[in-house]
């Protein structure tokens, strides 16, 4: 199966570890990720103001590409380019009068009629490929692991744009389950990490950062698993900042979910990207 | 006064009236800890005619639009949209809520994109 990919901005950049341990699974799964020719930003942050057609219409764009390759569907796997993109299609295909706006003003596009469906990989592997096919694909048993699912926001809120039901999702375990894959019940899974806040805030997501990690390890988890390069970086980065305060806090690999998906998939270790990782999480995944 | 509630009202699309101050959105949001005022009395203040309280508080920047107030309101009213409502009259006056130059060299190269677009559009003019 091959299939439109819009990447983003930071899976080219600081979570390329994201993009290439996707592929590499997707290929086990005879999933082809067709990269646009042509992408620009989502703009990260989905405009919440109701006048603000502006910021729209970069996500919009983006989808107008993918109608001009012939495409009714775009995969995304940064879980805030998702938001962007499936926020901005909904506004788009309810208010009509906002969408003749948007498309008269990029006139030298073709008119954009709404019609394209924006997946998450997630959501894609669940109804699309399913997860009783992906059990039986799944050549290493990964023993060692006890993974924390963290789902963060924008996956699950605002409700419309939700791939699964926003307070008691089950997307991730169900995953996690069909690999072999020990997981504990993480109540701050859904929580926000501080997301851009990190930027001028770096003591607010340490803090978060702190929390986390330390219910996750008290609750017998080794690995913290998630599909936003922003939650990874938060929850990855900012420990050395907890370390720096708290001289007896236990660091904690934060990996994304389709590193782990490719190791149980066979996917040799060399092509899952570890060395971006802060804390190379290989040996506990691999076993050795 | 009232031209602000107004702007509030219009751009959040929200039903500023429709809150009677449960409290939900406070119990639930995770940076309620960090916030100078409660995520309900934000609401408080404009319903009361003092949105300029509520645009001089720490609560607006704080929160980071995680939709949780959003998914639990029993009166189906969108507080993130209030925020950002809050959070734009500010920035339309021209006025930066951060200072770009103060961002440490050292982090700048070290952050991921979707952390530095995303700081800048929801607190640069």
């Amino acid at each position: 199966m091959r299939i439109p990919y819009y990447p983003g901005c930071t899976l080219k950049t600081t979570a390329k570890n994201f993009e290439d341990s996707a592929i590499a699974a997707l290929k086990v799964l005879n999933v082809e990720l067709v990269e646009l020719k042509r992408w620009n930003c989502c703009g990260t942050v989905y405009s919440l103001a109701s006048d603000d057609l502006m910021h729209k219409l970069a996500p919009v764009r983006n989808l107008i590409r993918v109608r001009e390759e012939d495409g009714s569907k775009v995969l995304t796997l940064c879980s805030m380019c998702y938001n962007t993109l499936k926020q901005a299609n909904l506004f788009f295909r309810e208010d009509k009068e906002a969408s003749e706006k948007m498309n008269e003003f990029m006139y030298r596009e073709r008119d954009y009629e709404g019609d394209v469906e924006v997946l998450h990989i997630l959501g894609f592997l669940r109804d699309e490929i399913g997860f009783d096919q992906i059990a039986k694909k799944v050549k290493r048993k990964l023993a060692g692991l006890k993974v924390a699912p963290y789902y963060g926001c924008l996956l699950l809120r605002p409700g419309e744009a939700a791939i699964d039901d926003p307070e008691n999702p089950s997307v991730f375990e169900d995953l996690f389950e069909s690999l072999g894959v020990q997981t504990v019940d993480f109540p701050y899974r859904n929580e926000c990490c501080g997301a851009y806040q990190t930027v001028d805030q770096v003591d607010l997501v340490a803090e978060r950062t702190r929390k986390m990690i330390n219910l996750a390890r008290s609750i017998g988890a080794n690995i913290l698993a998630t599909s936003c390069p922003l939650c990874q970086f938060n929850l990855e980065t900012r420990q050395k900042d907890v370390k720096g305060k708290w001289t007896d806090f236990e660091e904690m690999p934060v990996v994304y979910f389709t590193q782990i998906l490719g190791a149980a998939l066979g996917v040799g270790r060399e092509d899952l990207g570890f060395e971006l990782n802060l804390f190379n999480p290989s040996e506990l995944i691999y076993g050795e | 006064m009232q031209e602000l509630i107004d702007k509030v009202a219009e751009l959040s699309g929200q039903n500023l009236y429709g809150c009677y101050q449960c409290g939900k959105c406070s119990g639930g949001c995770p940076s309620v800890w960090q916030m100078d005022i409660l995520p309900n009395e934000v609401i408080r203040l404009v319903q009361t005619k003092r949105v300029d309280d509520a645009l001089n508080s720490k609560t607006i920047w704080i929160c980071a639009s995680c939709f949780t107030c959003t998914v639990r309101c029993p009166r189906g009213i969108d507080l993130a949209k209030i925020m950002e409502a809050l959070r734009q009259i500010h920035l339309r006056r021209n006025v930066d809520h951060i200072d770009i130059k103060k961002v440490a060299q050292g982090e700048i190269n070290e952050l991921p994109p979707i952390a530095l677009v995303g700081n800048f559009r929801k607190q640069t003019a």
